[in-house]
């Protein structure tokens, strides 16, 4: 008893909540397709609609004082049509609904797009924007044309949710902004980071399968952090400031790539993801084949079509 | 790799004003200048619309800026040549050119669509003051219509238009114009008006100040040529008939051979004698504005004096204070009555036949001839002077020559020009040479019914001057002699003169007349709408007097209805009905069968449900498994059903009554 007494008013606040959907909405995801209905769309004037407000307002008080009736019939006609235009910008949102949202692919930092599939779009829809972040992206939509392009900002690698994205319009007179929130359940995959920087063909370590000769190399260059200690060419750097790592020539051409995730050490865990996901982007660019081997020395490949290329960057997405 | 940093379809969203919006600008700006062109000299506007139509050009192809020093130098110039035409930068006429030019100087600088925006605001603000120098029908509708490049410009500013969207920069205004003008015009007759103005002096400089306590020949001449409202009169009963619709105001005894004034006689702390009443008692509501004196019009004859206000010996209102602001009284009035029918008091009766010696011998002549042929017979005597109103040619004309020193003989010898206070006062000039007791009475007479607030507006055109004579056993009668002159001209300044004579039979005058009831009926019921007009807006309800806080409560109930309303229809969708009659009836038996609760599951198809519902309901299995199989053999066999058997179908669905088990 106790505690129900005590719980009641509390479970009152929370129906209350629950009654008022425009608070305890927007932030949580919701499953598509979401409708944009009334209880949804929120509308505010902008700047330039405050102005026209004030100005609406020294015009009646002109028209008040000089008891002139004609001008305030005008400004009357005025504040009717602009306010009437508030209708026209809810318009614009009302009874949209954003049916199905696809993701591109996109690599971590970059930003990733997404596919917005609208229903309901019956008259042209020209002023739409829509928000990921701050990001304001204009997506006009029209009857046949019902598909929104967007990026959003991606800051982690793997499966994250869709950001709450915000659609909104200022037409016709860029009085009033009408906005709804959306946020779609769904997780969309983002791929590694790819390291900037060129990377070394760390590639078959066997001596057995490499062609022409094991110590032949095609050049010499400064050691960075991951690169096989086998590799260090050590009487050149004797000669160095700095460590230097042979070169290899690059592997013949039927030979696929070998991306170990063995083979590089010495540095941390989404350094090692982001440098095999540039390998392997790469290798995709040159249409050369190449294995991906994990962690759990689970190989993927050889091969080198989108397919792989895909899989390749969804396991080094995925990985933990 | 793709570039994903620029997917389709984004666009960067610049804020640099485009060639469509700026054109439109332009085009506003221009239109603001013909709005006010009428009152600023020719070469200024010229020379303003020049320098707009130079700026386009010179935008037109790439976005060039003006540069800052020129913008400088007509900042400086604008006022500067204002002040140089007109000798001030304060006024309505110098304050509109200054704005106009300010506003050219606005689209010179206009380079972002934020300057647009403001630019477009304070077009519709300067638009909005060139009503204030006109306000007839037809420049209001011009102005209004100058409205539509304002609010493209406004659309232009937006997204979405194509880049030749001129048609559709313009639809939308004119949309929302025209669907706006119910609620507009609501907003119109709620909004609560201004009783006194908050600021300044709406007048154009002159001073008004309505009917003087004095009147020499011209003196009326510029009020009888103002339109300007000098009050307004809303009877309880039925409105008076235009015959005695005569406001006194004050009467003036004294003649001094020129000008007539009140004269001690009006000034005297007699008591009124109370007039004899004979017919009905009119019972009225006036609303004067200000006119900073102290006295009150009331319809001939006043029988008793509201408070605040002093009923005087010759039955005239007088205030206690200055009529400073707007001032609302209630009188009732006689118009048939006797006045002293009795006998004149000694005094009064002196003051009534006091005429200053060594003027107009002439008149003083004719009226002693007068007396010599009619006897006792005042009223012959009467008679004997407005026939000689109507038929010894005079004329009724505002353009009066001017007199000379016997200014009485002068007009009915010479000139027989003039207006209401010539005949008025040569009339009481004669009567008073023949030794009838006569006085001169001024005030407003006639006055327009406005049919639609059921008040009679008098302005100060409306300003008279009438005789009042006092015959034995009648007592005071009005007599009015400029009702006698036949002839009138027409005074071209008078705005309230109806159109006499004339030379008609030219083929528009039938549209001018039309169109004069029109611009009349503007003028009454939209210019002439104030805030007596507006109380008594509710009548209709039983609401007599609707304050400003019930206009406001009805304009935010009319306000809410109406964004509902707006809403309500923004928001109509078509009904999506399924388009043939097989799924329409599918339907139908559906919301048959959930009525008594059995629902089709999102994920059950028609067989599992029919299955589903022919257990559930016994007693109509064998109807509905014929339905159900007609129905999958009418969807599901033919590449299109069969219309006959789909009409079946519908008229079986149709007389189907699942019968529910009671359990």
């Amino acid at each position: 008893m106790e505690g129900v007494a005590h719980r009641a008013p509390f479970a009152t606040a929370v129906r209350i909540l629950n009654r008022i959907p425009g608070l305890a909405r927007g932030r949580t995801p919701e499953a598509l397709p979401v409708r944009l209905d009334r209880r949804r769309i929120y509308i505010v004037p902008t700047r330039a609609g405050f102005g026209f407000g004030l100005l609406l307002v020294a015009m009646l008080f002109g028209a008040l004082n000089y008891q002139n009736n004609a001008a305030l019939l005008l400004t009357c006609m005025l504040g009717a049509a602009l306010a009437g235009s508030m209708l026209l910008t809810w318009r614009e949102l009302h009874d949209l609904t954003l049916r199905s949202l696809h993701a591109g692919h996109g690599f971590c930092g970059a930003r990733l797009p997404l596919q917005l599939a609208f229903a309901g779009v019956r008259r042209s829809r020209p002023g739409l924007t829509i928000a990921v972040d701050d990001l304001e992206q204009p997506c006009p939509l029209q009857p046949g044309a019902e598909r929104a392009h967007v990026t959003m900002p991606t800051e982690w690698r793997g499966w994250v949710e869709v950001p709450r994205m915000r659609i909104s319009s200022t037409l016709p007179f860029g009085l009033f902004r009408a906005w709804s929130w959306i946020t779609p359940a769904q997780r969309v995959l983002v791929y590694p980071r790819i390291l900037a920087e060129r990377q070394p063909s760390t590639r078959n370590d066997d001596p057995s399968e490499r062609i022409a000769g094991g110590d032949e190399f095609a050049d010499l260059r400064e050691y960075r952090p991951g690169d096989p200690i086998r590799h260090v060419a050590w009487k050149a750097s004797a000669r160095h400031e700095h460590l230097l790592v042979r070169e290899f020539d690059r592997a013949a051409p039927g030979q696929p790539l070998r991306f170990d995730w063995h083979a590089l050490s010495g540095v941390d865990r989404e350094t090692r993801i982001s440098r095999l996901t540039g390998w392997a982007c790469d290798a995709y660019a040159a249409a050369h084949p190449w294995i991906l081997i994990l962690e759990d020395h689970h190989s993927l490949g050889p091969a080198s079509d989108t397919a792989h290329y895909h899989r390749c960057l969804t396991a080094l997405a995925e990985l933990p | 790799m793709t570039n994903h940093d620029a997917p389709p379809g984004t666009r960067v969203v610049t804020s640099s004003l485009a060639l469509l919006p700026f054109t439109l600008l332009c085009i506003t700006v221009l239109c603001v200048l013909v709005a006010h062109a009428a009152h600023m000299p020719v070469w200024y506007t010229a020379a303003l619309a020049a320098i707009l139509v130079a700026r386009w050009w010179q935008r037109r192809g790439q976005q060039r800026r003006v540069a800052a020093w020129l913008r400088i130098v007509m900042l400086i110039a604008v006022p500067a040549t204002v002040i140089a035409v007109y000798g001030t930068p304060l006024g309505r006429e110098p304050g509109a050119a200054i704005v106009c030019g300010l506003l050219v100087l606005k689209v010179l600088e206009s380079e972002s669509m934020r300057d647009a925006r403001m630019a477009v605001g304070f077009a519709c603000f300067i638009l909005m003051s060139a009503l204030l120098f006109d306000q007839s029908l037809g420049f209001t509708i011009a102005v209004g219509l100058m409205l539509l490049p304002a609010l493209a410009t406004l659309r232009a500013l937006q997204p979405g238009l194509p880049e030749s969207g001129w048609l559709s920069a313009f639809r939308t205004g004119t949309v929302l114009l025209a669907t706006s003008l119910p609620a507009a015009l609501l907003g119109f007759l709620l909004i609560p008006r201004l009783a006194t103005p908050l600021w300044g002096a709406p007048d154009r400089g002159v001073a008004r100040t309505g009917i003087a306590d004095r009147m020499a020949p011209g003196d009326l001449h510029s009020l009888l040529t103002d339109n300007a409202v000098a009050m307004r009169v809303g009877f309880d009963g039925p409105p008076l008939p235009e015959s005695q619709r005569y406001f006194r105001g004050m009467v003036l005894w004294q003649f001094d051979g020129r000008a007539w004034q009140p004269g001690p006689a009006a000034r005297r702390p007699w008591r009124p004698i109370p007039a004899g009443v004979r017919g009905p008692v009119t019972h009225y509501e006036v609303t004067l504005l200000p006119s900073h004196q102290h006295w009150m019009f009331a319809l001939d004859l006043p029988i008793d004096s509201p408070e605040d206000a002093i009923l005087g010996p010759d039955h005239t209102l007088w205030s206690t204070k200055p009529i400073d602001q707007t001032l609302r009284y209630r009188v009732a009035s006689a118009t048939d009555y006797r006045l002293a029918p009795e006998g004149l008091d000694p005094r009064i009766r002196g003051a009534a036949l006091e005429l200053p010696d060594g003027f107009d011998p002439r008149a003083r002549a004719l009226a002693e001839r007068w007396r010599a042929a009619a006897g006792v017979n005042d009223m012959a005597i009467v008679r004997d002077a407005l026939d000689l109103f109507h038929n010894g040619g005079f004329v009724y004309d505002l353009d009066a020559p001017p007199l000379g020193r016997d200014s009485v003989d002068d007009f009915l010898f010479d000139t027989k020009t003039g207006f209401c206070e010539h005949y008025a006062s040569a009339f009481t000039f004669l009567m008073r040479a023949a030794g009838i007791p006569a006085r001169v009475v001024i005030g407003y007479q006639g006055g327009y019914w406005n049919d639609f607030a059921k008040y009679l507006l008098i302005r100060q055109s409306d300003a008279h001057a009438w005789s009042e004579v006092w015959l034995a056993g009648r007592g005071w009668v009005r007599v009015d002699p400029t009702a006698a002159v036949s002839r009138v001209i027409l005074a071209s300044t008078g705005g309230a003169a109806d159109d006499v004579g004339g030379g008609g039979g030219n083929w528009w005058m039938p549209w001018r007349n039309r169109m004069d009831v029109v611009n009349r009926w503007w003028g009454q019921t939209v210019v002439g709408f104030d805030a007596l007009s507006q109380s008594h807006l509710f009548r209709p309800f039983g609401i007599e007097h609707a304050t400003a806080q019930m206009l406001g409560v009805a304009l935010a109930v009319t306000v809410f209805v109406a964004l509902g309303l707006g809403a309500l229809l923004a928001t109509l969708r078509p009904r999506t009905k399924p388009r043939d009659a097989l799924a329409a009836a599918h339907t139908r038996l559906q919301r048959k069968l959930a009525r008594i609760g059995i629902v089709r599951g999102h994920a059950e198809g028609p067989r599992d449900f029919y299955l589903r519902t022919t257990e559930a309901l016994p007693e109509s299995a064998a109807a509905l498994g014929e339905l159900a199989t007609e129905y999958l053999c009418l969807r599901y066999a033919f590449p299109k059903p069969p219309p006959e058997r789909t009409r079946e179908f519908v008229r079986r669905v149709r007389h189907f009554r699942p019968v529910r088990v009671v359990k």
